[in-house]
């Protein structure tokens, strides 16, 4: 649903989503970095199970909690990326222990 | 979470002056008060100034190009400004509490503080109105904020077959910045009722004399030359079976479906009241725009003591509008602490440059303003609170078995009581409780905020250090 546009090698972070290394610009947020890497959904939603994909990308919707680096229920359009991170999606409620 | 305390935490536990939020009123009202010798703080949720406004103003891969457009450097300099005034400045820090002693709440990586403040300025800015159609929950179906905020922030654009649905000028600057970056639109769907046009004609004249004016009908003017434009879109739905397919809606009586891969919402912004509102600062509803706003008094005072506002969680107002009303009050923060201050921006001149920045709303807020149908969902399946996924039928029979307002409704069904605190879901609730009722919003009223206003971990707050007063009351012998 997004391309991106500008120098592709500015895009030197490395970070895991889902067990799939991909490539992420310094200053993409978590969510940014999904929808670049072609993911339109990061979780399923704790009441219905049905996928849900971010929304408003500035912190007010709560549609792009992604499990980061084994804590669940982070905003992944507040968090920036980092070297090494690895994001899961959320599968309904945050697990207990992560 | 972390509990660990992470690096770059406040460097005090009290200050003259904190300021919550950095778009262009947190930036201007900390830079005044910093530059007039107050110890002055700025908490904010992003990792760089700018809000969403001026988002990623300093790092956007787009800055300097014609992508964003020229008003988008004015956040760079706002930022610049900021960077050397002397405030202490903390970013991707959330505020949860807010409270009449001007205690702040705020997280970050993981751990918290209770900060103290001789005054607040609140600038936490405006959201995106809901926008509750069918489908609307669907991936594949975003804000136009949110994807602007992606341009900004990321260079990413829409790709594939797509199209905006709704009114107002974000959308239309949305739709020129991804027609700038070589993206295509396959539609703009125009919920603009006619009605509007002779609504707003009263006040054409204000708009016309406006900075707002030439810019806008350019932009519009840019995209019409390459974009379908539908006006009178009714009865807006995004399909699909987990994931958006295609948008139907009607236009001039006739039903018409296009096939899709995005689809981008927009009706307008509202103040984010949801810290205001925790902190007790009374509110009103407003008329023309659909919303509640605080009640202030002159440069942004509110019923809290020492707790000032501005920008657009003032009331809707604009960027240019913002900077100043940052301005009027950090000066009123600097008159009580700092009266002896010099080399302050001069009150008539600011007062003068808020005056115009503000030409032209009138008309604006009646030319957008946001349909009935697209704030009170017609349809009983429509999902209203997002979180809890609850609809407007399982409210309206909510409200058929007895919930008076908001506040009952959570009894009844969680609604407005998912991790969003009722941001996507309280306006929409309140006209639809209003009109089911016969009440008027401001009779209905929204829901009862309580800090945390973001959710936060136990160990979050469990890391909070404790003082003295706080051993006192656990600790016995």
């Amino acid at each position: 649903m997004f391309r991106r546009i500008g120098d592709p090698a500015a895009a030197t972070v490395t970070i895991e989503i889902e067990g799939t290394l991909v490539k992420a610009r310094p200053g993409d947020s978590v969510t940014a970095a999904l929808l670049a890497s072609g993911l339109d959904f990061c979780r399923h939603t704790p009441v219905s199970g049905t996928p849900r994909g971010p929304y408003c990308m500035m912190g007010v919707c709560f549609d792009c909690l992604v499990t980061i680096d084994g804590v669940g229920n982070r905003q992944g359009c507040l968090v920036p990326v980092a070297e090494g991170m690895k994001i899961t999606l959320q599968k309904g409620k945050r697990e207990i222990g992560q | 979470m972390n509990a660990q305390v992470p690096a770059g935490g406040p460097a005090r536990s009290t200050y003259d002056v904190i300021v919550i939020g950095a778009g262009p009123a947190g930036m201007a009202a900390a830079t005044t008060a910093a530059r007039a010798g107050l110890s002055t703080l700025v908490l904010d949720e992003n990792t760089v100034p700018g809000g969403q406004v001026y988002r990623a103003a300093t790092t956007s891969p787009l800055a300097g190009g014609t992508v964003l457009g020229a008003d988008f450097a004015k956040g760079a300099a706002l930022a610049g400004g900021l960077a050397t005034s002397g405030a202490e400045v903390i970013q991707g820090a959330t505020v949860w509490s807010l409270d009449r002693d001007l205690v702040v709440g705020v997280s970050r990586g993981g751990a918290s503080r209770l900060l103290k403040a001789g005054r607040v300025i609140l600038a936490t800015g405006a959201l995106e109105r809901p926008f509750p159609i069918p489908g609307w929950t669907l991936p594949g179906v975003m804000s136009v904020g949110a994807a602007q905020t992606v341009l900004k922030a990321s260079g990413l654009v829409p790709s594939g077959t797509i199209a905006l649905a709704g009114q107002g000028p974000l959308l239309w600057l949305l739709a020129a910045q991804i027609l700038r970056a070589g993206g295509t639109i396959r539609a703009i769907l125009d919920t603009t009722p006619k009605a509007n046009y002779l609504a707003a004609l009263p006040y054409a004249a204000g708009f016309l004399a406006s900075p707002y004016a030439f810019k806008g009908l350019a932009l519009i003017r840019e995209v019409r030359a390459k974009v379908r434009v539908i006006r009178g879109v009714n009865r807006l739905e995004a399909c699909g079976t987990g994931a958006l397919s295609s948008v139907r809606f009607e236009a001039r009586g006739v039903t018409q479906t296009l096939a899709l891969d995005g689809l981008f919402l927009h009706q307008g912004v509202v103040p984010h009241v949801n810290l205001a509102m925790a902190a007790g600062v009374e509110h009103r509803w407003d008329e023309v725009q659909h919303c509640f706003h605080p009640v202030l008094g002159a440069g942004g005072t509110t019923s809290v003591e020492g707790l000032l506002i501005a920008g657009d969680g003032a009331g809707i107002a604009g960027a240019e509008a913002a900077v100043e009303r940052g301005r009027l009050a950090a000066l009123v923060a600097v008159k009580a602490l700092q009266p002896e201050a010099s080399g302050l921006p001069v009150l008539a001149e600011v007062e003068a440059a808020l005056a115009r920045a503000t030409r032209g709303r009138a008309f604006l807020d009646r030319l957008f303003e946001p349909q009935r149908e697209y704030r009170i969902p017609t349809g009983d399946e429509t999902i209203v609170c997002r979180c809890e996924e609850v609809t407007a039928g399982q409210i309206r029979q909510s409200i058929a078995v007895g919930a008076t307002g908001p506040n009952q409704l959570k009894a009844y069904r969680r609604c407005g009581m998912g991790p969003c605190q009722g941001r996507l879901c309280g306006l929409t609730v309140t006209e639809l409780m209003a009109e089911e009722r016969g009440k008027t919003p401001e009779e209905i009223g929204y829901y009862r905020l309580r800090a945390p206003v973001k959710p936060v971990s136990l160990a979050e707050i469990a890391s909070i250090p404790p003082d003295d007063a706080a051993v006192g009351a656990v600790v016995r012998g």
